[in-house]
């Protein structure tokens, strides 16, 4: 606490008269300039505290009058819950929708190749002469129909394609919704960090709790920069893991 | 061979069906966690379990234990496909008898490879 001269040059007289009434002997007057030393003290403390409260006051005011903050605990929060939810629907539905032109377009590629193999062994026998005039007739007949399945299944084939195309549109939208969700997230560590350094160096980080022996317990995907420690990187540290283990 | 695939994204489920359908594979059956893939596989005549780890409900790696507790299930192939990569998690797969391990993303010559040494292993 800084003393003004002024509160020193006081007290050292009321410290001299306190000498001087003990030396006379003069007890009342000493009690009271007893007194008068103390609230010296007290005053200085009274004042300090004063000046903590309104500061603390004040913090606590300016905290709580923050609209945003509101904001961020009454919708932003639950928005972004909403928004995430809508990422995993967004994704499947992509997923989905690729699978699907997969599943569809895997036969139309399957038939051509097997209606082609055929054709080409009559071709082979032709080129070697060992067609018939009657089996010739047959491959040109078969040759037409292949070359309109051909071309059905193509047509098929390329809008399967564009379908699986367009399904990928899904990164552009989730990766912005995402991208929102992380400034909330930054948005909400800041206002985090201020009300910890209003409550003060009372607030200590809770010590992680001790689990005996290693955590197996499921942690989702590890994501590169954010998830440390024991990971294996890729399938080969899994196979060499798992051979040191005798597998 | 009438294989068993449970994970609780029916996407990753597709995927592996459609793999495992290019490889010869076309009798699977899906399950979407280990509560529910328990019992198919105590009536079912499964050949081979594929699970994920992390689920809702019962984890792939406490349905590989309850698996192979049970005197019927117990020599039944499980090749665990997840993106559980901690070390320790592998481990304790091994320890609890999974007999493949395939982190995601994978490939479709990683499963392959993954389980025909499986076959190989089993058939030996």
């Amino acid at each position: 606490m800084a003393e003004t001269a002024e509160q020193m040059n006081d007290k050292l007289a009321l410290a001299k008269s306190l000498v001087a009434h003990l030396e006379s002997g003069n007890e009342d007057d000493a009690d009271s300039a007893i007194a008068e030393l103390a609230g010296f003290t007290d005053s200085l403390l009274f004042q300090e505290i004063g000046r903590l409260t309104r500061e603390l006051h004040n913090s606590i005011n300016s905290f709580v009058a923050d609209a945003h903050l509101v904001s961020i605990a009454q919708n932003e929060i639950p928005d972004a819950a909403e928004r995430l939810r809508y990422v995993i629907a967004t994704t499947e539905q992509a997923a989905n929708t690729t699978l699907g032109a997969v599943e569809d377009s895997l036969p139309l590629a399957d038939s051509l190749r097997a209606e082609a193999r055929r054709l080409s062994e009559q071709w082979e026998k032709f080129n070697s002469r060992q067609l018939s005039v009657e089996d010739f007739r047959d491959l040109t007949s078969e040759m037409s129909h292949f070359l309109e399945i051909t071309q059905a299944n193509s047509d098929a084939l390329h809008d399967k394609l564009s379908e699986v195309l367009l399904a990928q549109g899904y990164q552009d939208i989730t990766g912005q919704i995402i991208r929102k969700v992380i400034d909330l997230v930054k948005d909400v560590e800041t206002k985090l960090v201020e009300l910890v350094r209003l409550s003060g160096p009372h607030a200590k980080p809770r010590e992680k709790s001790r689990q005996e022996g290693p955590d197996t317990t499921a942690q989702g995907p590890a994501v590169p920069g954010v998830d440390k420690g024991d990971v294996v990187t890729s399938q080969d540290d899994v196979d060499d893991l798992l051979s040191s283990l005798g597998f | 061979m009438k294989i068993l695939i449970v994970d609780d994204f029916s996407t990753m489920r597709r995927i592996i069906k459609n793999l495992l359908r290019d490889l010869g594979f076309t009798n699977t059956q899906e399950a979407d966690d280990g509560v529910t893939a328990l019992p198919m596989l105590q009536s079912g005549n499964f050949d081979f379990l594929v699970t994920d780890w992390n689920m809702p409900g019962m984890q792939g790696i406490d349905l590989l234990k309850a698996v192979r507790a049970d005197d019927k299930l117990k020599g039944l192939p499980v090749l665990m496909v997840t993106a559980e990569s901690k070390r320790e998690q592998i481990v304790e797969a091994a320890q609890a008898g999974v007999n493949g391990y395939v982190v995601k993303p994978f490939t479709a010559g990683t499963l392959e490879e993954k389980i025909n040494k499986i076959f190989e292993r089993v058939a030996a």
